[in-house]
């Protein structure tokens, strides 16, 4: 499955702080969008001369006008997607995405909600935040930035901070007190977090010192497909594809035509997983689907994120 | 008889222990003692400090008195083991982790009670030990019942003869039994021991 496109339309842009602006998008002609459920992503696809860009990017809320409302920020590293957002699309422009997707909702089972956010990770976050009010659902937001200028909404979350909501700037010294908030929680809480890579990694490490089940802790890690040396890619019907430096795998597979599966494009979700058939190289997995065995096996490899390191890979599509 | 390949149908991976709880909350009848042994010659001993152990009907626990747990209890039926582990979940925290071994009911009714109180299913960790007798729920009455080793079953509460499924329910902790001749009534094929 690979989830239906619709075209919607720019309605508003905002800065929203350093790297990070906030982008309204409507139905055209009044068409609605689907409903989605907290935790939920979008794929945006940019279109520029030849170049094609899928990005995930979690919904935030909804606008007043009935549209999703998305944040990208703009890294260095970005290799011209999230760039592109900030550069070449204006209220007006329009844009293809996908249906929502939700790799990360809420266990609405749950006794009580830790959410834990990091930079750019606030955005599902947000979303969240709207449904556990709503629901009126026990819950505390912990987020954590690297200054007040650098965090988006944090002035808007400072404003309602208080028992269940707290920031953290780290220019001020402040970290999140995870292990303590993490060691003194009623039976069936659960624990969402959403950030850098890094903090991914520690904030799982904690809960699992702290004795958490797995199935309590919830993280949505979207990786961007990281640069790597060029390859190519051997189909089944012989045609070769190269796969540039900064080009994902599964670009180049678009690029040349091939309808390739896909669903998250961030290595979370394992839709675009394809068997491989011979490889004369190392495979550089970047996914977090697969099973450490199973990435050791190199019998299949995520599309989106992953790639070879250089030579020639042969993939059953 | 049994219809195979029903996905509710639960599975027991075996007994493995979470080093990093804070609290380990074993329950278990004398045929899982063995299971609840087996787990802890693999852990240090600090880990039985860290144990609340709740042994459940009469028989041998021989297995499980080697260990320094913290507390034991034992309780004569599973109803009133229940009551004793609803009353430690009332209290617990975050960093318990759930064990239960022995026969399918008593897992079925813990894994209910701790769902109950909050806790995911599949993080309570199990081992299935002796009988394979079970809890059936009649789809009609809705009645429940107990011990059943036969197939078909007759209902305890509407006396309606019962093909019992591999069809499990979490929320009631029991196999469905449904009614055998509802296409040609009357024709109730010969009850055999399927479950011992």
């Amino acid at each position: 499955m690979t989830a239906n496109m619709q075209r919607v339309r720019v309605a508003r842009v905002d800065d929203v702080a350093a790297g990070i602006k906030r982008f309204e998008l409507v139905g055209l002609a009044g068409q609605s969008l689907p409903m989605f459920s907290a935790g939920s992503h979008i794929v945006v696809t940019m279109r520029d001369k030849d170049q094609v860009w899928r990005n995930p990017y979690s919904i935030m809320g909804v606008s007043e006008d009935n549209g999703y409302v998305i944040s990208v920020h703009s890294s260095p590293e970005s290799r011209g997607g999230s760039r592109y957002m900030h550069t070449k699309v204006h209220v007006g422009s329009e844009l293809d995405i996908s249906e929502p997707v939700n790799l990360f909702p809420i266990v609405h089972t749950g006794r009580k909600h830790i959410l834990i956010a990091g930079g750019i990770g606030i955005t599902p976050m947000l979303a969240m935040l709207d449904e556990l009010k709503r629901d009126a659902s026990i819950f505390e937001l912990h987020y954590a930035v690297r200054s007040p200028e650098a965090g988006a909404y944090f002035s808007d979350l400072m404003s309602e901070t208080g028992r269940s909501i707290r920031v953290y700037s780290s220019d001020r010294g402040e970290r999140i007190p995870l292990a303590a908030i993490l060691s003194n929680q009623p039976l069936g809480t659960h624990v969402y977090v959403c950030g850098p890579q890094r903090m991914i990694d520690w904030a799982l490490e904690v809960a699992d010192r702290a004795g958490w089940p797995e199935e309590n802790v919830h993280c949505e890690r979207f990786s961007s497909a990281p640069p790597g040396k060029p390859f190519d890619v051997e189909l089944r019907n012989g045609t070769v594809v190269h796969v540039g430096e900064h080009q994902s795998m599964l670009e180049a597979l678009e690029h040349a035509g091939v309808d390739a599966p896909y669903l998250c494009r961030g290595g979370a979700c394992g839709q675009c997983v394809t068997r491989v058939i011979a490889s004369d190289s190392k495979l550089v997995h970047n996914d977090h689907y697969l099973t450490d065995e199973e990435k050791q096996a190199g019998e299949q490899i995520a599309t989106c994120v992953s790639r070879a390191d250089g030579g020639c890979i042969k993939l059953d599509l | 008889m049994l219809v195979s390949g029903i996905k509710s149908r639960p599975h027991y991976p075996g007994l493995k222990p979470d080093a990093n709880a804070k609290q380990n909350v074993i329950v278990a009848d004398s045929g899982g003692a063995g299971a609840v042994a087996d787990m802890m010659r693999q852990v240090d001993a600090d880990f039985a400090s860290r144990c609340i152990v709740l042994l459940v009907g009469a028989g041998d626990f021989a297995a499980c008195e080697p260990f320094k747990f913290a507390s034991v209890w034992s309780s004569p039926t599973i109803a009133t083991a229940i009551n004793r582990l609803v009353n430690v979940l009332q209290h617990g925290r975050m960093g318990l982790r759930l064990y239960v071994a022995g026969t399918e009911p008593l897992i079925g009714q813990v894994v209910k009670a701790a769902v109950e109180h909050g806790i995911e299913h599949n993080s309570v960790r199990t081992e299935h030990r002796g009988s394979t007798s079970r809890r059936v729920q009649c789809v009609h009455c809705k009645g429940i019942t107990e011990d059943v080793t036969t197939n078909p079953v007759t209902c305890a509460h509407c006396g309606t003869a019962l093909l019992v499924r591999d069809h499990y329910s979490r929320r009631y902790a029991a196999f469905m039994g449904v009614r055998i001749d509802a296409e040609a009534p009357g024709e109730i094929p010969q009850s055999v021991g399927e479950f011992k």
